[in-house]
């Protein structure tokens, strides 16, 4: 079965001064979503707090709750359906009393003004500020300095620096995309999403390594032609591969987005937004910044 | 080429039949034990996001070991000097790690002592107040503070072990991470709030003689006559549930403590029905027990665990045997988890708890339970797709595939890590490149074809140049993954883990598994097309 017909040429690099728009648009709207917001919404994961989840068999509304909880003194905490109806997640933002002590009040109470409901706890989260803080830090380490290998072994590998720098700008480029999207549907970061941002860099950086591969090979073939027409060539002739990996993957991730229920839903999402932009950026971040790199500052170096 | 054949075939086997059986007890629990006897082996733990179960982070504060260390020197260096007949003014610990000393008299004297029996104890500074008294700092050796840090520390891990052994929790696991924090899971566990008491508590015991002599009302006032602190008694009313505290005037000093302990029970008082955590001590425990209740006796003895004093009775006589009763007013579980503390011995120093998650295990359950048919469904449908597109080549991509999730789960069953949601998502994205390694050949190999060359031919070139790609991309997010986990935590850790054993099944699977498949259809069954 043929999805590309073999020797297809569309002129994706003629259009990078249209798509550079779209990406510097879409790159201004996630960081101003972002600055608007305050900085990322951050889960009991990262900013510390008392996350308490709690399922009632009877039907309960989530004003009974709220009173509830102002009824105890604790006006600082935020109460959402989680779910199903009678589902509902407790939050408290860090404060200055001991988490633990306050964590232990809250579920008292909740037992106690509901005495007459079965009501479970299923899940509580308390986490020091502490432990939230040092997560942020040392994965924010971890990545950067993956980010610095990645740079090293691309750059070494196709023996120019601009490959490495190609692909380190796409990967930026998708880390504040998704970023952005998750700050604009004002999702909570919380751990499950650090892991699809980990996803993200990985999907990315393979997506781009595989044109690279192809341009690097065509680079010893057409030594007539210019850097730009090869990595033209190079995608159009990694185009039937490049749709069916993504459609492949983008069926997977729909599917967890629909049916995976409300822990994955979150995960799906930004998954979603990751994926479409791992794969554009491929084309129109990590190959435009290597042309550019190239025309600037290897001029001299005919090829 | 056909040996050849067959070797790659019996090698391939072999390894692929290795990682099934690492994977089956995760698969079906009913193995015979000489299974495990020959399979080192064990089930794929699940994290306590996907099962259920409490997490525990805490912290060992172990500044305070280093204080109660520094304390009981003080307290030796003061009766040394008292013994010897030397002049004590000021005595106090300041800071964690220092005593500050003013002495007068025999300089020499002093001086020998403290080089001699106190070499722990460094000198910071020496001074000469007025009329012949020395003022003298002294500061904990930095290499022996480190020492009783990381001891605490050792000792703590060992301790809450003991606890959580004695408690009853299957597959609990507790390691130590980083320098000072201990991480505790307890899967399946059905009231975090009672494990996290019997957990975090300190359980340091102590015996303290009651001051009779000084006034309690003037100590409650501040003016607590030198030597004696004031501890209280919490009673709680079992009707209202309100908490009484009653003040005791107690001597500073320790007679004994929790150390001396052989064994901690819990019995009935037969009198008033009520349970009580009886204590039997070690030989050395009874003869100071003999010694102290024979030497005071019509005094009060208070029993003391973590500052609260449990009980101040009257010494009637000397008390020989080791034994002893802590009573108060518990309900069998307190006393038994009391019990239970003792037994296991006292925390060296405090712990505090950094973080707790607690999942409740049904809704380990419904997340799972969702996220098994969600990845099934979207599993089956990849599969599928592989094999309307791609036909037969697709099955054996799909074979691929499958081989690749067996061998990620019988590793992780082997080096027995646990799976977490993190580590789900890490799983995820290596077979997402397993399928891109998949469709990199086989649209490596019809282009090749389609360029007319033969099938062997395409077959041969497809995987030389696909395997240059599958290799770079696959090599770089490894890095990526091994840089991951070198400098990220926990849950960055997990998805590192699963991923690079993911890529390296990957390159595995896809690149030499596929082509033995693909020389067997073309060399031995020497097909003329193929369908791709």
């Amino acid at each position: 079965m043929e999805l590309i017909r073999p020797g297809t040429k569309y002129d994706f690099i003629g259009k990078k001064k249209f798509t550079i728009w779209v990406s510097t648009i879409a790159i201004l709207l996630s960081l101003g979503s972002i600055f608007l917001h305050n900085g990322l919404k951050y889960g009991v994961d990262f900013a510390g707090g008392i996350l308490i989840q709690i399922r009632f068999s009877q039907v309960v509304d989530i004003s009974e709750v709220r009173k509830a909880m102002e009824a105890m003194g604790s006006k600082d905490a935020m109460v959402q359906n989680f779910g199903g109806e009678n589902e509902f997640l407790i939050r408290v933002e860090k404060t200055g009393e001991d988490l633990e002590e306050m964590s232990k009040k809250i579920q008292a109470s909740i037992q106690e003004r509901f005495k007459g409901k079965t009501l479970e706890i299923r899940r509580v989260e308390v986490v020091g500020p502490k432990v939230g803080k040092d997560l942020k830090t040392k994965a924010l380490w971890a990545v950067g300095l993956s980010f610095a290998a990645i740079l090293v072994f691309v750059a070494w590998r196709f023996k120019q620096v601009s490959f490495g720098l190609g692909g380190i700008a796409a990967l930026v480029h998708d880390i504040i995309i998704t970023y952005g999207a998750i700050s604009i549907a004002g999702l909570e970061y919380s751990l499950p999403l650090m892991a699809v941002i980990l996803t993200i860099i990985g999907f990315s950086i393979n997506d781009t390594i595989v044109i690279f591969d192809r341009v690097r090979e065509n680079i010893k073939k057409m030594r007539k032609e210019n850097l730009e027409t090869i990595f033209n060539t190079s995608i159009n002739e990694t185009l039937g591969r490049t749709i069916l990996t993504t459609a492949t993957l983008m069926m997977v991730v729909l599917i967890l987005f629909f049916f995976g229920g409300p822990v994955i839903h979150d995960f799906a999402f930004a998954l979603i937004v990751g994926l479409i932009s791992g794969t554009y950026s491929t084309i129109y971040v990590a190959s435009p910044v290597v042309l550019l790199w190239n025309k600037h500052f290897t001029q001299k170096k005919k090829r | 080429m056909l040996r050849n054949l067959k070797l790659r075939l019996i090698i391939y086997g072999a390894v692929t039949l290795f990682a099934v059986l690492l994977f089956l007890p995760t698969l079906t629990p009913e193995l015979p034990a000489w299974f495990y006897k020959i399979i080192p082996t064990e089930k794929v733990h699940l994290g306590l996001d996907l099962q259920g179960g409490m997490h525990l982070i805490l912290e060992v504060e172990a500044e305070k070991a280093v204080e109660s260390y520094v304390e009981r020197v003080k307290n030796n260096l003061k009766d040394d000097l008292r013994e010897k007949g030397i002049p004590v003014g000021k005595l106090e610990r300041e800071k964690s790690n220092q005593i500050v000393l003013e002495v007068s008299g025999d300089k020499d004297k002093w001086e020998k002592i403290l080089s001699q029996r106190y070499a722990v104890m460094q000198e910071l500074s020496t001074t000469a107040l007025d009329k012949g008294i020395w003022k003298i700092v002294l500061v904990l050796d930095s290499r022996q503070a480190e020492q009783v840090r990381k001891s605490a520390i050792d000792q703590a891990l060992e301790t809450i072990r003991n606890r959580i052994d004695q408690f009853g929790v299957a597959e609990p696991e507790i390691t130590l991470q980083g320098t000072d924090r201990i991480l505790i899971q307890l899967p399946g566990i059905k009231d975090p709030q009672r494990a996290i008491d019997l957990i975090g508590q300190t359980a340091l015991l102590e015996f303290k003689l009651v001051d009779e002599e000084g006034n309690l009302d003037e100590a409650l006032k501040g003016n607590a006559p030198e030597g004696s602190v004031i501890l209280y008694q919490r009673q709680v009313d079992p009707k209202t549930g309100g908490v009484k505290k009653i003040p005791f005037l107690l001597r500073e000093k320790t007679l004994m403590t929790g150390e001396v302990l052989k064994d901690a029970r819990v019995a009935i008082d037969t009198q008033f029905n009520e349970p009580y955590v009886a204590l039997e001590f070690d030989d050395i425990g009874g003869k100071l027990f003999e010694q102290i209740t024979g030497t005071n006796v019509k005094k009060r003895l208070a029993i003391i665990l973590d500052d609260n004093v449990y009980s101040a009775p009257v010494i009637q006589e000397r008390i020989g045997g080791g034994r002893a009763q802590i009573t108060g007013r518990f309900d069998m579980k307190e006393a038994g988890d009391l019990a239970i503390v003792l037994r296991a011995g006292a925390l060296p120093a405090p712990v505090k708890i950094l973080e707790q998650r607690s999942v409740g295990p049904s809704l380990g359950q419904d997340s799972i339970r969702q996220g098994i048919i969600s990845t099934l469904i979207s599993a089956a449908l990849v599969v599928l797709f592989m094999i309307f597109y791609y036909r037969v080549s697709g099955v054996v991509a799909d074979i691929a595939l499958i081989l690749n999730v067996i061998f990620v789960m019988g590793t992780l069953a082997i080096f027995r890590a646990t799976l977490t949601l993190p580590g789900i998502a890490g799983l995820v994205l290596s077979i997402g490149m397993a399928v891109d390694a998949n469709i990199l050949i086989h649209e490596r190999i019809k282009e090749e074809l389609r360029w007319g060359k033969t099938v062997r031919a395409a077959i041969d070139e497809g995987y030389r140049r696909a395997f240059i790609t599958i290799l770079d991309s696959n090599v770089t997010t490894l890095i990526a993954a091994l840089f991951l986990y070198q400098f990220g935590t926990g849950p960055v850790r997990g998805f590192a883990v699963t991923l690079s054993i993911g890529i390296l099944a990957n390159i595995f699977t896809a690149v030499y598994v596929t082509r033995w498949a693909f020389d067997f259809l073309t060399l031995q069954i020497k097909i003329k097309k193929l369908s791709i």
